[in-house]
This record gives C-alpha cells, sequence and structure tokens, in this order.
C-alpha cells in the first residue's frame, strides 16, 4: 500500500498514512486530486478505480470514505478486505464509532492503524490481537500519566 | 503563563469557526502559542501541544516548527510522549526533512527497549518512513528482532526488514539466516509478515527464489491447515479462516512455482482444494482465488476440462463446486468455448443452478465479451432459456449494458421483439424487452438494422404486443408497469398518439394501484405538462426498478428541477439575517402532491401529535396555507431532530407549482438535513451533535405556487421552533 486516505464528504481529510516519501506539497496535490476523483463518483460504482498508475480501492462507511492507494501487484480485493477489518477495530475500539469519533481522537485512529499496518502491509491478522495491543500501550499510557507526565488529552 | 488548551477543546473550537478566515486566525493564535510554549522547553506540555500541532497540520496547516519537538518527544522517557512523538515524526519528519537522521539514535535505543510496545513504536516509525541511511545504520537492530521469539516483536520486525530490503537491496542477504524457521511460527502475525518478507526477497533475487523454493511443502502445508482446520474465530473472515493469510501464501506460492515443475506439481492438490472449497459469495472468497488464477501455468487452469466435465456429473454438489470454478476460471483466452459449455450447462441444469449460472453468466460475458453482439446474443441465449431464472437486479444491469452499446441498439431492440413474439411468460425478458422497445421503438419501425435483416414493424403492431402484455394474466404487476411505461415513452417517438392517450387513460382506473398511479401521473403529462413528456426519454432506470415509490422517477425526471441558481435566490432569502453564508436547501415538492392534495382541501384532520416531547409548531399560515412543522429525534442519533413538514390547502381551489425553499443561518453549517419525501437527503451531516448550540434555530422560507392561475410567491421568517427542538 502507498497510502491510505480517509474523509468526509465534504472532502475534510480525517486521516492520512502515507508509505511513500513524498513532499509536503505533493501530497497536497494528491489528495485533492483523489478526494475529488472519489468523490464525483456514484453510489452503485465499483470500489476500485486505476488512477495515475496506482489502483485505488475505496469504501464509503456512513459520512466517511476509506480511500487505498495500491500497486499493480497488489490484491484489490483484499485491500477491501483491510479496510473492512480497520473499521472493524475502530467500531470495537470505540463502541459503534462515526465520524467524530475520529475528528475527536484522530491519534488513537493512527495509534490502531499502526498496529494494524505497518509499512503498509498488515503485520497481525487477529482482530483480537490488534486490540489486545491497543489495550496494553493505553494501560502503559495510563501508568506513565499516573507517575506525573501530562496526558495527551 | 496559562495551561495550554487541552487537545479536545482545541478542536472543539476550531470546528465552530464559521468561516475559513476564522479558522486562519484560530489556528494564528494558537499556533503562536504553541511556539512560545515550545521556545520555553516545557516538558509537561510539550506532547499536548505537538498533538494540537499535528491536528492543525492535517487541516493543512504548516507545522515544521514543531519538527525538533517532536525529537525531543521520542527521547522522552515518558511512554506518552514516546508514541505521540513517534506519531509526529512520522507524519512531520519524513526523509526529505534534513532533521530526519536525528531520529536514528532515538530509534536505536528503542529498539533495545526494556518494554516491547516502546519497540514496537520505532520498528513502526522505521518500517513506514526510514530513509536509505537510517535503514543502513539500524538494519542490524533489525535482523536480531527478526530472531527473537516475542511474536509481537518479530511480526514486526519481519515487516520492517522488508522495508530496509526496499530501501537498500544489497543488505538482503543479511537476514537471510533469521528467516531459517520463520515459517515454524504458529502465530498467524509472523507467519503472514514472514510471508511477506519471503515474497520480497523472492521477487528480487532469482537466487533467494531457488533457495526458497524448498519451503513449498511447508507453505503447502500451512495452507492446508487454514482450510481444513475447524471454525476459528480469531481469523475467521465470513467463514474463511484467515484469508489475508490465505492469500499471501497463494501469491508467494505462484511465485515459486513459476516455472518449476516440481514446484508446481506439488501444489497442484492443494490449489484445486482451495479454488473448490472457497465460497466466492462474499468478496473475501474471491480475493482468494484472485491470486490462485493469476499464475500463468497454473494448475487449475490445467484441469479445466476436467471441471468442465464435472459440469455433467450427477452428484448435485460436483455440479455446483464445477459451476463456480468454471465461472473462477473463465477467462479472455477461454471465454468462447467455456461460455459454450456454461450455456448448454443452463439449458440442462436443475432449476436451483439456474439463477446462479445466469447471473455468472451475465458476469462473465460482461468481463470478456469478445464483440458487442456476442454479447448481446449471449445475453438473449440467456434469457430465452431461463428468463424466469434470472435474478430481479439482473434486469436494470442488462439495461445499463445495453443503453451502453449505442450502435447495438437497432439489433437488440428487434431480437427482444421477436422474442416477445415467441413468448411472454418469461418476466426478466419481458420486462427489458418492454424497456428497450419503449426506448428504441422508433428503431424498431424504421427498419433499420445492420446486423441483420430488418423486420418489418409497424406502430400499431408494436403497441398490439406492449398492450398485450397489460392485459395477460401472465404479466406481473412490475412487467405491467414496464408495459405501460414503454407505451407512454412511445408517445414521443410514435405518432400514434391518441391510441396511447386512450391507454394510458384506462389505466387511470386500473385496480393495480401502482398502475393506476403512473397512469394517472402520465395522464397528468399529456394534458398539462405536454412539452415534458420528452423528458420521459431519460428516465433513469435505477429509480424505476428499486422497490421504491415510482413518484421518485417522475420527481427526477419529469419535473422541472430548480437550476443552481436557486443558491442564489436563498442567499438574498437570509441577507438581513446577517450572517455569510448558507448552504442551499430547496425542496420542489413535486407539483403532483399538491395536486392530489385535493383531498385535503377540507381542512385535513391530520393530528399532528408531539412526539417525543417536542411540541409542533405552525410555520406558516396564510392564505390558506399552512405549513406546520413537527419534530421527532432520530432514532439511530438522539442528538439529530428530524423536522417533518405538513403542507395543507385550505382553499377551494388547487395550489400547483408548489416550492418549499428554506434557509438557515450559517450557524447550523451542515446540521440541517432536507430530505424528500420517498427518502435520499439532500445534504449530508458530519453529525455535529457534539457542539451546543447556543442560538436560538432560526430560518428564512420562501413560498412559490401558482394559485387560480397566477403566481404566488411569498417570504417568511420561522421564529417560533420549541427550544427542545434544537437543544
Amino acid at each position: 500500500m502507498q497510502f491510505m486516505l480517509l474523509f468526509s464528504r465534504q472532502g475534510k481529510l480525517r486521516l492520512q498514512k502515507w508509505y511513500v516519501p513524498l513532499s509536503d506539497k505533493e501530497k497536497k496535490k494528491i489528495t485533492r486530486e483523489l478526494v475529488q476523483t472519489v468523490l464525483a463518483r456514484k453510489p452503485k460504482m465499483c470500489s476500485f478505480l486505476e488512477w495515475r498508475d496506482l489502483k485505488i480501492v475505496y469504501k464509503r462507511y456512513a459520512s466517511l470514505y476509506f480511500c487505498c492507494a495500491i500497486e499493480d501487484q497488489d490484491n484489490e480485493l483484499i485491500t477491501l478486505e483491510i479496510i473492512h477489518r480497520y473499521v472493524e477495530l475502530l467500531d470495537k475500539y470505540f463502541g459503534s464509532v462515526c465520524e467524530l469519533d475520529i475528528i475527536f481522537n484522530f491519534e488513537k485512529a493512527y495509534f490502531i492503524l499502526d498496529e494494524f499496518l505497518l509499512g503498509g502491509e498488515a503485520q497481525e491478522t487477529s482482530k483480537k490481537n490488534v486490540l489486545k495491543a491497543i489495550e496494553q500501550a493505553d494501560l502503559l499510557q495510563e501508568v506513565s500519566h499516573h507517575e506525573g507526565s501530562r496526558f495527551v488529552d | 503563563m496559562p495551561a495550554p488548551i487541552r487537545l479536545r477543546e482545541l478542536i472543539r473550537t476550531i470546528r465552530t469557526a464559521r468561516t475559513q478566515a476564522e479558522e486562519r486566525e484560530m489556528i494564528q493564535k494558537e499556533c503562536a502559542a504553541i511556539r512560545s510554549s515550545f521556545r520555553e522547553e516545557d516538558n509537561t506540555y510539550r506532547c499536548r501541544n505537538v498533538a494540537k500541532l499535528l491536528y492543525m497540520h492535517m487541516l493543512g496547516y504548516p507545522a515544521h516548527f514543531g519538527q525538533l519537538e517532536c525529537l525531543k518527544l521520542i527521547a522522552s522517557q515518558k511512554f506518552t510522549d514516546k508514541r505521540i512523538g513517534y506519531l509526529g515524526a512520522m507524519l512531520l519528519l519524513d526523509e526529505r526533512q534534513d532533521v530526519h537522521l536525528l531520529m536514528t539514535n532515538c530509534i536505536k535505543n528503542d529498539l533495545n527497549h526494556s518494554t516491547q510496545y516502546v519497540q514496537g513504536l520505532a520498528l513502526c516509525t522505521l518500517g513506514c518512513m526510514g530513509s536509505s541511511e537510517m535503514c543502513r545504520d539500524l538494519a542490524g537492530e533489525v535482523e536480531k528482532l527478526l530472531k527473537t521469539s516475542n511474536s509481537y516483536l518479530r511480526k514486526k520486525a519481519a515487516l520492517c526488514a522488508v522495508h530496509v530490503i526496499r530501501k537498500v537491496p544489497e543488505l538482503m542477504e543479511m537476514f537471510l539466516p533469521a528467516t531459517k524457521n520463520l515459517l515454524s511460527e504458529k502465530n498467524h502475525g509472523v507467519l503472514h509478515t514472514s510471508v511477506v518478507l519471503l515474497t520480497e526477497m523472492c521477487e528480487r533475487s532469482p537466487d533467494m527464489l531457488t533457495h526458497f523454493r524448498k519451503l513449498v511443502p511447508q507453505l503447502v502445508r500451512i495452507l492446508k491447515n487454514l482450510i481444513m482446520s475447524g471454525y476459528s474465530p480469531e481469523h475467521d473472515v465470513s467463514g474463511i479462516s484467515d484469508p489475508f493469510l490465505q492469500v499471501r501464501i497463494l501469491r508467494l506460492l505462484r511465485i515459486l512455482g513459476k516455472s518449476d515443475d516440481d514446484s508446481s506439481e506439488a501444489m497442484n492438490d492443494i490449489l484445486a482444494q482451495v479454488a473448490t472449497n472457497t465460497e466466492t459469495s462474499k468478496n473475501v472468497g474471491n480475493a482468494i482465488l484472485f491470486p490462485l488464477l493469476q499464475t500463468d501455468h497454473n494448475a487449475v487452469q490445467r484441469h479445466r476440462s476436467t471441471i468442465v466435465d464435472c459440469l455433467k456429473d450427477l452428484d448435485v454438489s460436483i455440479k455446483r463446486r464445477a459451476m463456480e470454478l468454471s465461472f473462477a476460471l473463465v477467462n479472455g483466452n477461454n471465454i468462447r468455448g467455456m461460455m459454450k459449455e456454461l450455456l448448454y450447462f443452463l439449458d440442462s441444469c436443475d432449476p436451483e443452478f439456474k439463477a446462479d449460472c445466469a447471473s455468472g453468466v451475465f458476469l462473465a460475458a460482461e468481463k470478456y465479451a469478445p464483440s458487442k453482439r456476442w454479447h448481446i446474443d449471449t445475453i438473449m441465449r440467456v434469457l430465452t432459456t431461463a428468463g424466469s431464472y434470472v435474478r430481479d437486479d439482473s434486469v436494470p444491469n442488462l439495461i445499463q449494458l445495453i443503453t451502453n452499446s449505442v450502435e447495438m441498439h437497432a439489433y437488440t431492440v428487434q431480437r427482444l421483439y421477436k422474442a416477445l413474439l415467441d413468448d411472454i411468460s418469461q418476466q426478466p425478458l419481458v420486462q427489458v424487452a418492454s424497456w428497450c422497445i419503449g426506448e428504441y421503438g422508433d428503431l424498431l419501425v424504421s427498419g433499420q438494422c445492420e446486423e441483420e435483416e430488418p423486420i418489418q414493424v409497424t406502430e400499431d403492431e408494436v403497441l398490439d404486443v406492449l398492450e398485450g402484455l397489460l392485459v395477460s394474466n401472465l404479466s406481473t404487476p412490475v412487467t405491467r408497469g414496464y408495459s405501460l411505461t414503454a407505451i407512454m415513452k412511445l408517445s414521443t417517438r410514435f405518432s400514434s398518439v391518441n391510441r396511447i392517450k386512450k391507454v394510458v387513460s384506462i389505466y387511470g382506473s386500473s385496480i393495480d394501484v401502482e398502475l393506476q398511479q403512473r397512469a394517472v401521473e402520465y395522464n397528468a403529462l399529456f394534458k398539462k405538462y405536454d412539452h415534458m413528456r420528452y423528458e420521459l426519454r431519460w428516465c433513469s432506470t435505477h429509480s424505476l426498478l428499486t422497490g421504491g415509490r415510482t413518484r421518485s422517477h417522475l420527481n427526477e425526471t419529469a419535473l422541472p428541477t430548480k437550476p443552481a441558481s436557486a443558491g442564489g435566490e436563498l442567499l438574498d432569502l437570509l441577507g438581513d439575517l446577517s450572517l455569510s453564508g448558507m448552504p442551499s436547501m430547496t425542496v420542489p415538492l413535486d407539483a403532483e402532491s399538491a395536486h392530489s392534495d385535493r383531498s385535503s382541501r377540507h381542512a385535513p384532520n391530520v393530528s399532528l401529535s408531539s412526539r417525543a416531547g417536542i411540541p409542533p409548531m405552525t410555520a406558516y399560515n396564510k392564505n390558506g396555507l399552512k405549513i406546520e412543522f413537527t419534530f421527532e429525534r432520530s432514532n439511530p442519533n438522539p442528538n439529530i431532530s428530524v423536522i417533518t413538514i405538513h403542507a395543507s390547502n385550505t382553499t377551494e381551489a388547487d395550489m400547483t407549482d408548489f416550492v418549499f425553499q428554506a434557509a438557515v443561518p450559517k450557524v447550523w453549517p451542515q446540521s440541517v438535513v432536507m430530505t424528500r419525501p420517498g427518502g435520499g437527503a439532500l445534504k449530508r451531516t458530519e453529525s455535529d451533535s457534539f457542539l451546543k448550540l447556543q442560538q436560538q434555530l432560526r430560518m428564512r422560507i420562501k413560498l412559490t405556487y401558482t394559485y387560480k392561475g397566477a403566481p404566488v410567491q411569498d417570504l417568511a421568517e420561522v421564529n417560533n421552533f420549541p427550544p427542545q427542538s434544537w437543544q
């Protein structure tokens, strides 16, 4: 996977994970174009499209679009499953997740993503294990909080 | 200096900004505060400030002055700091930044930290965005971790190694020893990432590939276990055990098996087994078959003739597997041959297979059709031989397909017409045919057809056939609907308009409510909107075919929809509510509802009960037009109030061309959604339930309608919203 973007129907970016090095300017340009392209698609259109030299896999969940860019040799069908798995993880963590959860807890959304994917590939295929790791890390954060450091809040 | 504001507080505040300028101002103010806090080298709040910076960065604002702070956070001993620090690094410190390399030492230390979650953070960061130099420096640490027995770290190390290899291919060799017993792990995470690592190595080096060929039996064994083992809740996805791992293994096997007969042989059985065992009804099943079939000389294609023969087997379950597999095997090269077999199978198979087979044929035809004519012929064949088993959703798809094959329209409509002459019992066939005749009837009677001998058909003959469908006992109500609409459409293409008018008016009193409704609406088109009959030509197929009310297609195509300039009018509407910008929300209630409101023109006795304790209110009451709002808390999200608008006409005459427009001040940016009767929100919300709105909800409405031949327009402000509706 080269990158993953989460954005709303109004085109507001909610999360961006880049697995390739690009300048800020390039990232902004890509984001703008891709968001435009995906938002222009009608509901019944296919979840896959070709864009520049990449394959784009996207799925809409309520008011959020989850959009991944993969390379030619990658499997787009399993990428759809990856997106779904990520949504399930968010859902389990936040308890019936909605866009607002991701807006207000974006750093947690990143933490969860980073326990699920690494370098653009799935590092853990068990939902339970990903959630367990996050739980433990959160606990560790709590502990360091009680040891006098400030929480992120 | 007071404590810097909290992250969530900042997010909340920024979201209240009503304009881009206001947002920018807030951001600048906060950035200034953060900058001075950074200057003071404040350890306590660094984490909070960087987090806020990351949020603002996501909104598109510059954040490079936070780069060094991320480094400081990473170097901190506190886990909270490290977590945010590494996140910041991944977002702000990619390899193009000068200070990127400064991370190296911190990462090195953290890779050796006593807490695995810290090690995890370091591995993740390195694996996502480590530069070549960094990778060179730290490859040794990664290699060490690749050999650890801690599966949490081992899986991350494997993917980190993949990144290192991608950045610095020469380093690949050093990871070889560590790969020795990667596949003997039980942990799926490690297995998955190991397979990814092995794949990367094999793809890059033919030597590696040869070396790893000996792993084929082991991979096959793992795959076998995944398929054969019982249900494992931890790894199950729609009945398939760890599809992610299966897909990856298949991909590796494909690479290892390429141009090597021994390996291919060893894989044959398991590939065929995966193929037959995989349920393709869900995406996940197809995801697995996908890499399977990408293999060039793959085992399954070799078995193709066997599989096709199995279509004739007596055993039902074998037939089903064979059918599913056959569809999976179809490609551009074998489509003609395979399709022959599959169509033959369709003719003779048990009814329980026909629906799936028909769907499969359509899909395959769509993907690999060698020519448009072949495609249409194939569809015709399915419709005529298994027409009554075709799934309902195939009909709109077929219509879409036919629409898109412009040059085949004449040929298609001709063939479908001929098919109708033979048999009108198969509903999907009849529906598609009716639709086509409605659309392309002019081509039919003009006798233009390039593909084959054109037939001589008169307008009356065509109408005879369509009317025949209307009266036939064999036609379902849906089919009748199609026929009636087709007849109506022909009124713009044929000259025998009077005959069509007669038919339409007869059905205005049909017992079938659906038909009656359509007929009445079409009648209205004849009477009042004659110029719009031509709009029916472009009827969207979807609105006709989704189970919903047929009103919707008339709403969308036949009525004059207010153009986008309505937005301008609404801006005026808000003029002196002295608030900038507004969402344009127009609900042109279709003229028909005002028309049929004839029944309610005697003071309606609609009891507008207050639901959920929010009293209804009268928004407007003038000249016999009364508009009432009722409120309801939205079921899934009680922070959303749903306002239903009831418009009633208490005078003796009709109010037609009724248009209701509403505008709210921008303080309610995206929290007001207008929906039409029949569903379909005009504007999505982002469930802004978090904001407690301080301002009273106000709305300005504009009404236009025609009354006794004269246009009427009125503006009104609605201020009397009960507090419970918006608090």
